[in-house]
């Protein structure tokens, strides 16, 4: 049973020296660390593990460089039109550059503000940018991604309106309803579908929950359901897309409750999905319920300006059982990735970086839509769309998307389970027209052949 | 710290009595206790309230707790200062800080209430 | 008009106090493509308000701003039950490999093979050392795998037809995230009590477990960094009544190598990864909060989960999974960064760190308890709880001592908590530091003691060397301003 028992290896990680050790225990008064782990069951003690031994850091880049190989993405050649949730932009040197800075990324949550000035200010600069992007009236400091954001604006709405049914747009990516469930499964919450052109909806929601530009692409008519949700005691819950809002109306000018979006597409790497940061944010008027922590401006005793985490009696440290939410520790990093981001493009990188992908989108869509059976409901449909359209294609875009991979190209994601052989492409500003002629060549090669 | 003419409950609130009118705050231990007061979350005039029950919180920057009516009957009067200021409880918990006005339905319900020696000994 | 010299003042406007219209930071790309039709002007808004900067004043002011921190790279921060050890700059390197930050979560499961092996690797290696082989890494931090665990008991119980189980037991030791955690899940909570050598009183703990017991909450070791003498007779009394018991894995830095949870009778865990493996805390996250359980609850487990086939990696989703309690597959570079630390300590190592980070609080616990009072009179494990009462009766509280810590560029450590102990300084050094940064921390507090009688004043109005001193919290919680307006 027992392996090494105090023989600590010598590493880089670890200073402490075998003297040192042996000085540390004098003076704590036993010989070895055994006398310190008494409370431990003994035949439970220094189990054998399955682990392999530790390698130099020559070995481990070694390692990951195979790793990374055998993933398939524009370093190794590939050209994608994924979307769905996760967005490929280009992402500019400064926020590399400020993420270098390890007094960024090895500081601690900021409860001792004084110690933490840094982390705060640029919250509060993250606060500020959501607001002014969604024309909301206040945010917080980011919480885990877009969906969970939704949830917790869905569950915040509940509290609000002390009611317990929550409305989901028919058009929304199932995500967030389904991570919605998960969240509210043991809260007496009901989640009903409501269709998108309704024109009634029950009269004992919480909220209407609406996804604009919704799964498919396409711009809901977020007025119209603020309407009627209000019209019916409802809150009014939009998850948008943050690149968007460089261009289309701020939810903020609707009336709208709570918004929420998925921040990833500012400034943050796909990365196999994560971390995310999710954005959220609220009328002021409902503050006191919304979760997630908040940064705040003040002064200090010499009267200088300073932040510091503010309405802190809503969270779990504090009211524990009755908290908003479960959250502790978020995505600040991201936060600061998202704000050096936004610093960076600025108002008018963010005007030009929205028109860019709509530019792109649209021509891909027009040329897709040309190729003989092949579609794009979205062009005639009287609405419009930002950078994500779904292609109706003459077979299964599953066996598409095989033949495609063949040429080093990722094709969109078959959402055939929501729309018949349908395919949901994106494109942005990373695609250039000769990435775009290429996929449609492409496509119109397969046909109707596959 | 603590007026000899009003009554206290053991969740430290303290009643004034006038007529059949209780005027109702927290305690100096109270508020003490808390710290800054932040915000104070009360009913709406009109709201009907059972003795030793929760009618709203308190909140300092740290801390967060159920405020509970050391009477019962209907809450006639909230005190709007404390939306504007709720530093007000902080200083004077027994003057301009008070925080609802109950018309009594059982005066004898005061009975159930300490005086303010006894409170004190509670405190030790 | 003088300009007064002052290199030490810190320029603290906001970006849009600097904003000047027609600067830019930066430029795109013209149109390629031939110009599209722009939609009806209805959906469109008129302006967006942003800043405008040059891009030296973007680098200027987010360097600067990073200045203002304490970090683990500039100080030591020996936070309790944080774990703030050496996050390895080759982990940040080898997670942003192109091949690795680039993929798109959704690709075909063939295209991403090194990926989801990677992250089944991970799997396996949390499995081993907790001796919980069902391993999900899809929660985001610690509070997500907590909920996660929660949602997998119940699952559990409501496999079983068991409609009788609602509630969670809870330590009054624990932290918060426990019952808000619980109450997420609909479980009533009810509280155990604390004896007074600050282990869970196995008696109360036998009067408050029957058939409504769902889960039996614990952190191991506990809030005060004591292992619990009794956990086998506690995870017994669970077990005896049908319920599961969930470990809270915050404080895992004390077991590498040392006991697996899976033995000890506990049938659902989760790790901080941003606490026990390195990975960076980002001034509040990002953390990820793997969850793993027994073979037999591993069905449960939230998606996805790495798996190996004949045919390859894939993700799966378990056959009763709880389902999906986020957006895609949690964090990845996290995970990334939490197994490139695991293959460079191997075995060895890992067992080397939580020796070293017992063998480093309970050095500091003693040269300490003759100015500090211990929150229990016994040897710890990986983290001390001292006491600040004897310093309070002279007027100094905890908080006090904390503030002045920073004025030595020590970061405070966690304080208020447990909340069963008077003015807690709970105290973790980790294994990352050396002797001398021990010494050093302990001569300060040393010195603070001192600093009660001698300079009382000192200790209240700490920090005094800091870019802000104490701030004005009432006011900011009165009146919030949470954003830039142009009349701030």
């Amino acid at each position: 049973m027992a392996s090494s028992v105090n023989t600590s290896v010598n590493h880089p990680y670890i200073p402490s020296t075998d003297s040192e050790r042996a000085e540390m225990l004098d003076v704590i008064g036993v010989d070895s660390l055994d006398g310190l782990l008494g409370d431990i069951p003994v035949e439970h003690r220094h189990p054998k593990l399955d682990i392999d031994a530790g390698l130099s850091e020559q070995e481990l880049s070694t390692v990951f460089g195979s790793i990374a190989a055998e993933n398939a993405s524009s370093s190794s050649g590939y050209i994608s039109f994924l979307g769905a949730g996760s967005y490929s932009h280009y992402i500019p040197s400064t926020v590399r550059s400020i993420l270098q800075r390890g007094e960024f990324v090895t500081a601690y949550t900021p409860y001792q503000p004084e110690a933490a000035q840094g982390t705060l200010q640029v919250g509060f600069e993250f606060q500020t940018i959501i607001c002014q992007l969604t024309g909301m009236e206040v945010a917080n400091a980011g919480m885990y991604d877009g969906p969970t954001a939704f949830a917790e604006a869905c569950l915040m709405a509940a509290r609000v309106t002390k009611r317990t049914k929550i409305g989901v747009l028919s058009t929304a990516d199932r995500r967030l309803p389904d991570t919605l469930l998960a969240y509210s499964k043991y809260q007496g919450i009901e989640i009903v579908e409501i269709s998108a052109d309704a024109t009634e909806i029950p009269d004992d929601l919480a909220c209407v929950g609406v996804q604009s530009p919704n799964f498919f692409g396409e711009i809901e008519d977020v007025e119209r359901l603020t309407n009627l949700a209000h019209t019916n005691g409802a809150l009014s819950v939009v998850h948008v897309n943050p690149t968007a809002l460089g261009m289309f109306k701020a939810p903020g000018e609707f009336d709208v409750d709570i918004v929420t979006a998925e921040g990833q597409p500012l400034g943050v790497p796909m990365a196999f999905g994560g971390p995310y940061v999710g954005l959220f944010a609220c009328k002021k008027v409902h503050i006191r319920q919304m979760p997630g922590r908040i940064i705040g401006r003040t002064t200090d005793t010499k009267g200088r300006i300073g932040y510091a985490l503010t309405l802190q009696t809503r969270e779990q440290h504090i009211r524990r059982e009755r908290a908003t939410s479960n959250i502790c520790t978020s995505t600040q990093l991201i936060g600061l990735m998202v704000t050096v981001y936004t610093a960076t493009l600025g108002k008018r990188g963010m005007q030009d970086l929205a028109n860019l992908c709509y530019q792109k989108a649209h021509y891909a869509a027009s040329e897709i839509n040309r190729l003989d059976g092949f579609s794009v409901e979205s062009l005639g449909s009287g609405g419009t769309f930002f950078h994500e359209f779904v292609v109706t294609c003459p077979s299964s875009p599953s066996k598409i998307n095989a033949v495609l991979l063949d040429k080093k190209i990722i094709g969109g994601l078959d959402i055939s389970d929501r729309s018949d052989s349908g395919m949901l492409v994106c494109v942005t500003e990373t695609s250039s027209k000769a990435d775009i002629d290429k996929f449609v060549q492409a496509l119109s090669e397969i046909g109707a052949s596959v | 710290m603590y007026p000899d003419d009003l009554k206290y409950s053991k969740e430290h609130e303290w009643v004034r009595m006038n007529g059949n009118i209780a005027e109702i705050g927290v305690t100096v231990f109270a508020e003490e206790s808390l710290g800054d007061v932040v915000f104070v979350d009360l009913p709406k005039a009109g709201t009907d309230v059972g003795q030793f029950a929760k009618f709203g919180e308190i909140e300092s920057v740290k801390a967060v707790s159920d405020l509970f009516s050391p009477v019962g009957g209907k809450i006639v009067e909230v005190n709007a200062a404390t939306t504007d200021s709720p530093e007000v409880v902080n200083e004077e918990p027994y003057g301009t800080g008070w925080l609802i006005k109950v018309e009594v339905a059982d005066a004898s319900q005061l009975d159930e209430l300490m005086d303010s020696a006894t409170y004190q000994a509670t405190l030790e | 008009m003088t300009i007064s010299a002052n290199a030490g003042d810190i320029d603290r406007r906001l970006l849009m106090d600097r904003s000047v219209s027609g600067r830019k930071a930066f430029t795109l790309p013209e149109s390629d493509v031939p110009a599209q039709d722009l939609p009806s002007s209805s959906f469109l808004r008129d302006d967006v308000e942003l800043p405008e900067v040059s891009q030296l004043e973007v680098i200027r002011y987010f360097s600067v701003l990073s200045q203002l921190n304490f970090s683990i790279d500039t100080n030591f921060y020996p936070l309790g039950s944080c774990t703030m050890k050496y996050n390895p700059k080759i982990n940040d390197e080898l997670s942003n490999l192109p091949g690795l930050a680039d993929i798109h979560p959704l690709q075909p499961d063939e295209t991403v093979q090194g990926a989801i092996k990677l992250l089944k690797n991970l799997q396996d290696d949390l499995g081993e050392i907790t001796g919980l082989p069902g391993v999900s890494l899809a929660p985001l931090a610690g509070a997500q795998g907590e909920y996660a665990g929660l949602l997998i008991a119940r699952a559990y119980h409501n496999a079983r037809n068991d409609s009788t189980r609602t509630v969670a037991i809870v330590p009054d030791s624990a932290h918060g995230t426990n019952p808000a955690s619980a109450a997420m899940a609909g479980l009533e909570v009810v509280t155990v009590r604390s004896d007074d050598q600050g282990n869970v009183d196995v008696e109360n703990l036998r009067e408050l477990a029957n058939v409504n017991t769902a889960v039996f909450m614990l952190t191991i070791p506990s809030t005060l960094g004591l292992f619990e003498p009794n956990i086998l007779e506690l995870t017994k009394i669970i077990h005896d009544v049908g319920g599961l018991v969930y470990a809270d894995g915050a404080n895992l830095n004390a077991l590498l190598g040392l006991v697996k949870l899976g033995d000890l009778g506990v049938d659902i865990c989760h790790s901080n990864l941003h606490k026990t493996f390195s990975t960076p805390h980002g001034g509040g996250g990002p953390g990820s909060g793997p969850v793993m359980v027994t073979d037999e609850l591993a069905k449960f487990l939230p998606k996805p989960v790495s798996e190996k086939t004949d045919t390859g990696y894939v993700l799966a989703t378990p056959e009763m999974s709880v389902g999906s309690i986020n957006g895609f597959h949690g964090s990845f570079s996290i995970a990334a960064r939490a197994y490139a630390y695991i293959k460079a300590l191997g075995l060895e190592g890992l067992q080397s760190v939580s020796e070293n980070a017992i063998i480093s609080a309970n050095y500091i616990q003693a040269k300490l308890r003759d100015k500090y009072d211990l929150a229990a009179d016994r040897y710890c494990m990986h983290e001390t709880v001292l006491s600040a009462t004897r310093q309070k009766k002279g007027g100094v509280s905890g908080l006090d001592i904390a503030k002045r810590l920073l004025d030595f560029g020590i970061h405070a450590p966690t304080m208020y908590f447990p909340m069963i102990v008077d003015e807690a300084l709970m105290v973790e050094p980790t294994e990352s530091e050396s002797k001398e940064t021990l010494d050093h921390f302990i001569a300060v507090m040393r010195q603070i003691d001192d600093e009660v009688d001698s300079a009382p004043e000192l200790v209240h109005e700490a920090p005094h060397d800091l870019p802000v001193t104490r701030l004005d919290e009432a006011t900011a919680a009165r009146k919030p301003v949470l954003r830039w307006t142009a009349d701030l």
